[in-house]
């Protein structure tokens, strides 16, 4: 078999557009096959993007000229920036999206990427030799050869919808489940499980009394995802809030042997941060309301999504219980909420590249590696990408860290520790949270993405200005400095204890921000907003990041020192039989990695290391 | 949390056995080495021999002891790195001083195995120490698993449990904060982490005390004799002791040093002080003696007072809760109904036994029982976190939570080894059992 493409990327959702764009970005002959080419971007779910750690992350994609921040700028007909009033770093941008809009604009971003080719067609298996995959198998018989695939399948394998009683296989609505890929994995033996999870009935907006309910608009001055965007494309709106009532309660208890999550019919885990409205009804029985947000879809469309009532009752029940609600009564349900369980790969079966370590070549990204978000299967995309590219060009592999960006904390949790429910990014699973800001994502990530070569010269232009400017004014601030009298003269109250504090370290003293520093210091007078926001976030935290960058240094000498892959734990006698089955099933490939294993101890590590060192005694596992 | 799989910092542990000894040994490692063993024992240490030096700690310039005092030079020692060992009098009590001191000049005191760890990483072992690294693993697995039977059986206390469960909530109410802003949660958060977070430093704080009398259990209480001189402590201590610990004569001021009498009170182990007789001297030596009882005495678990008829106070030694006033020299008084005693006659001393043992058993039931000293060190560094938490959210500075959550991490990074990792998904548990969250 001659070789079609250098790499295959199965699937246009979320990871799949991502990870074709960043494998083409990597220099890679690149293919993305999807069912439908006007699926590709579709938003299945909620029309929001960001949010507390999710936004994050789409900071982080764009700062390596990822695509999703761009594209959903252009999209988005609300921007909120959420925790405005808290720090920094827990700080998270998000937007409420037109998904026609955002569907048209990845579309053509796609389109106008070089090195990548759309297929439309259906995988419906792969090829191998040798433990080595060859190419994917079309609905149609015909295969094609890549050097590297990435599947990003997302709830496809096996799918089932459930609505009430009702069953129906499918892997959304309206699109047919793959059920022979995910039997081949089965073969492989690919560790496979369950998960489930639901979404709410879509509504009519003009059958919606908007007027009962109360507004929430966007901010006024929006903060745009991508680093290169500068102000909205589309015509902006509000969101509305309701309620459920006694009322309501009444109705999904009644109902409840009915719901097909309720009734008995799931043996799979739901996530417990996205409860269905018959979950928090029976969970928080003293709660006598629950909040709704009343999303629009679109700026051309009449639906609308009820954020907070997913639900797998009958029809009739979702009927009644949505016309109990303020605001709804009339509405008119124009497509039924449901539950989807679906099949997905252990990522603990994964490399920190995403490989599979069941099949070599081949990649795995998105929900099917357990997670669930626009912005996780996106984040998870482009490391799969960016690596499946360089495999097929034979350069070194990529590895995201726990220290540097939220898309190495999930790649780390998701291979170290797998996943019990779908897993969802939050700013508290990152340790390294006070350092890693959405602010200073493209700090932290495009000068490594310039690195591998994946970054465009215009955003490489746009970051070399930004951090230029950024350079002059810290310098200013570090070489510019007063006594406390002078500051006190300023207005700044501190102890007199003769010390001089630099502009930075002023900074730090509350209510003295950069405004007020130029008062000081005109030669700051020409500083921008965007550098003057960076230099006081800094500023912020400054107690605790150089502890932090303390941390994150032994973090990275941990990752340096390597483990061989066929590391034969079960003959390890000493260790614990749980341990020896722990290492055996995620094999960490670094000593990092092996030491955020649950349960692991000082001396089970220098046994390990010790057993690395002497099947390798010329080279020190260290170096 | 994180867990570091290189080890950081200058480390130190006691290298002999516990419990009494004609020396005892310290390793020190790490690259600080040279310069703590300078500031505690002087400089010019010349590699790898031995002197003999006066170990001083560096703050109060208090001697400690006088020990033989080694340093190797990194790449010649045990673990690979600057490393030195201090060969201290076997005294419990020394151990101890020397140990504070080490932890006050910022080392830290090593976990197991983590000497040979380091020994492993510099490539300081050969095959056949790495094999017998295996049997350090199955030990160290051996007590894991008595410690988890021990908590089966509901030997270890409750309240580790219980930190572990109020440091989850802590946090997890300062993560609802953060996480979930949009969702409907309690508008009283704030003032509820706080007061949790108050309520488990005032626990930890208690269980620090509980530290104390389990260090107390292993090595002796302390109950110092006090008393005017010539009031009969010696006596009573030799009574006490059977034999002649201290000389005794009829000359006031004979004792200068302080005199330890080891014995076991209803089951208790207790160490009887005799200190040297308070009273204004000219004798430099005497003064000396006395500086040291006051500080003793004070020191002291519990304080038996002798006292002579018209003579009630004792300069410099305060009385404290829990303390005994006893008549000396009790056989010459005539009026015998009070409470007092005698070490010529042993009158009174059973009543004096059973008063000491029933108020050091009151004392160990009231406080929790925590057993080491690295524990105690985790406990309090868990402490300043804590009130640095508490301090951020009732602050002026509008209560940043995630800093706050930041310090708390710390505390909880402290604690680990005492109350088990704690998971972030067990935080997240605790938040999503608490609160109706998601959409």
């Amino acid at each position: 078999m001659t070789n079609h493409f250098d790499v295959i990327v199965v699937g246009g959702g979320h990871a799949g557009c991502e990870a074709a764009a960043a494998s083409a970005r990597a220099g890679a002959d690149t293919a993305m096959i999807t069912l439908k080419y006007d699926g590709i971007g579709q938003m299945s779910c909620n029309p929001a993007i960001g949010g507390l750690g999710k936004g994050h992350l789409v900071r982080e994609i764009d700062a390596l000229d990822g695509i999703m921040g761009v594209v959903a700028d252009q999209a988005a007909i609300q921007f909120r920036l959420l925790n405005r009033r808290k720090g920094p770093a827990v700080q998270g941008p998000r937007a409420q999206m037109d998904r026609v809009l955002y569907r048209s604009a990845m579309q053509k971003r796609i389109a106008k990427t070089t090195n990548l080719t759309t297929l439309e067609g259906e995988v419906v298996d792969i090829t191998y030799a040798n433990g080595k995959l060859e190419g994917v198998v079309l609905a149609d018989g015909s295969t094609l050869a890549a050097k590297t695939v990435v599947l990003t399948t997302g709830t496809f394998l096996r799918g089932i919808i459930r609505l009430g009683q009702k069953a129906t296989p499918a892997g959304r609505v309206g699109d047919s489940s793959a059920v022979r890929l995910a039997e081949r994995l089965d073969e492989l033996g690919f560790p496979l499980g369950r998960l489930k999870t639901g979404t709410p009935p879509r509504l009519d907006s003009s059958t919606i009394n908007w007027d009962a309910l109360e507004k929430q608009p966007g901010d006024e001055v929006p903060e745009m995802f991508s680093f290169l965007s500068a102000k909205p494309q589309a015509r902006q709106i509000s969101c509305a809030i309701t309620h459920t009532n006694e009322q309501t309660h009444a109705i999904i208890r009644r109902d409840l042997d009915k719901s097909a999550i309720y009734g008995g019919y799931f043996e799979s885990t739901g996530p417990r941060y996205c409860p269905s409205i018959e979950d928090k009804v029976v969970r928080f029985p003293d709660r006598n309301k629950h909040q709704i947000f009343l999303e629009p879809e679109g700026l051309t469309t009449e639906l609308v999504y009820p954020n907070g009532i997913s639900t797998s009752l009958p029809e009739e029940t979702q009927v009644e219980f949505v016309q109990s609600i303020n605001g709804l009564e009339q509405a008119r349900i124009t497509q039924f909420g449901y539950a989807i369980e679906y099949d997905y790969v252990d990522p603990k079966s994964l490399r920190y590249t995403l490989e599979t370590r069941n099949l070599e070549n081949l990649f795995l990204a998105g929900q099917i590696n357990g997670t669930t978000g626009y912005e996780e299967a996106a984040g998870q995309g482009l490391v799969a990408g960016i690596n499946a590219a360089r495999k097929a060009l034979c350069q070194e592999k990529i590895q995201f860290l726990r220290s540097d960006s939220y898309i190495g904390v999930m790649i780390d949790d998701l291979i170290t520790r797998g996943v019990t429910e779908p897993y969802r990014m939050f700013t508290s699973r990152a340790e390294f949270r006070l350092s890693l800001r959405a602010d200073n994502a493209d700090q932290r990530l495009t000068p490594k993405g310039i690195e591998w070569g994946i970054v465009s010269t215009e955003r490489k232009r746009n970051f070399d200005e930004k951090s230029r400017k950024l350079e002059y004014f810290r310098e200013i601030l570090v070489t510019k400095s007063l006594s406390p009298s002078e500051a006190r003269d300023h207005g700044i109250v501190m102890s007199k204890d003769g010390v001089r504090r630099t502009g930075l370290d002023l900074l730090t003293y509350p209510g003295v921000n950069l405004e007020k520093l130029v008062e000081i210091w005109p030669e700051l007078y020409e500083i921008d907003m965007k550098t003057a926001t960076l230099l006081e976030n800094d500023a912020v935290y400054s107690r605790y990041l150089e502890r932090q960058n303390q941390e994150a240094k032994s973090l990275v000498e941990d990752e340096r020192c390597k483990i061989p892959d066929e590391l034969d734990y079960m003959s390890m006698k000493g260790l614990s039989g749980e341990l020896r089955s722990k290492l055996n099933e995620i094999r960490p490939e670094t000593l990092g990695q092996a030491g955020r294993i649950e349960g692991m101890t000082p001396s089970a590590l220098a046994y390990i290391l010790s057993t690395v060192n002497r099947r390798n005694p010329l080279g020190h596992a260290r170096n | 949390m994180i867990f570091q799989a290189i080890s950081e910092g200058t480390i130190f542990a006691p290298a002999t056995a516990k419990g009494k000894s004609a020396v005892a040994i310290i390793r020190i490692s790490g690259k600080h080495t040279l310069e703590i063993l300078t500031n505690i024992s002087g400089v010019n240490l010349r590699p790898r021999e031995m002197v003999l030096r006066r170990i001083i700690h560096p703050k109060n310039r208090e001697v400690l002891d006088e020990a033989l005092v080694v340093y190797f030079p990194k790449g010649r020692s045990y673990t690979g790195e600057d490393s030195a060992e201090l060969h201290l009098h076997g005294s419990r009590a020394t151990l101890k001083a020397v140990m504070s001191c080490l932890l006050d000049e910022g080392l830290r005191m090593a976990e197991p195995g983590e000497f040979t760890y380091r020994a492993l990483l510099n490539g300081q072992m050969d095959l056949a120490q790495i094999e017998g690294l295996g049997d350090l693993i199955e030990a160290e697995t051996e007590t894991q698993r008595k410690q988890a039977q021990r908590a089966l059986d509901g030997e270890i206390s409750h309240s580790t449990i219980s930190w572990k469960n109020e440091l989850i909530h802590c946090l997890a109410l300062l993560e609802t904060e953060i996480e979930f802003s949009e969702e409907e949660i309690p508008e009283d958060i704030k003032n509820q982490t706080i007061s949790t977070l108050l309520g488990l430093r005032d626990t930890l704080l208690n269980e620090v005390k509980g530290v104390d009398m389990a260090e107390r259990l292993r090595d002796g209480f302390e109950v110092a004799i006090i008393g005017p001189p010539n009031s009969g402590k010696s006596t009573l201590l030799n009574y006490l002791a059977g034999r002649e610990a201290a000389i005794t004569s009829n000359y006031a001021g004979t004792t200068r040093d302080v005199l330890e009498v080891y014995m076991e009170v209803e089951g208790l182990p207790v160490c009887f002080l005799d200190t040297a007789g308070i009273r204004e001297s000219s004798d430099p030596i005497e003064k000396i003696g006395i500086e040291k009882t006051k500080k003793r005495a004070k020191d002291a678990d519990l304080r038996i007072f002798l006292q002579e008829p018209n003579l009630a106070t004792f300069p410099g030694v305060e009385w404290q809760e829990g303390d005994l006033k006893l008549m000396a020299k009790v056989d010459l008084v005539k009026e015998n109904d009070l409470k007092g005693v005698s070490g010529l006659t042993g009158q009174g001393v059973n009543h004096m036994l059973e008063d000491i043992a029933r108020e050091l058993e009151n004392r160990i039931e009231k406080v929790g029982v925590m057993n080491n000293t690295r524990q105690r060190q985790a406990i309090e560094r868990a402490i300043t976190y804590l009130v640095k938490a508490e301090l951020e959210l009732a602050g002026t500075n509008n209560g940043r939570s995630e800093i706050a959550a930041e310090e708390l991490r710390q505390a909880i990074r402290a604690l680990e080894t005492i109350t088990g990792a704690i998971d972030i998904e067990q935080v997240l548990g605790e938040i999503f059992s608490n609160f109706c969250i998601g959409k």
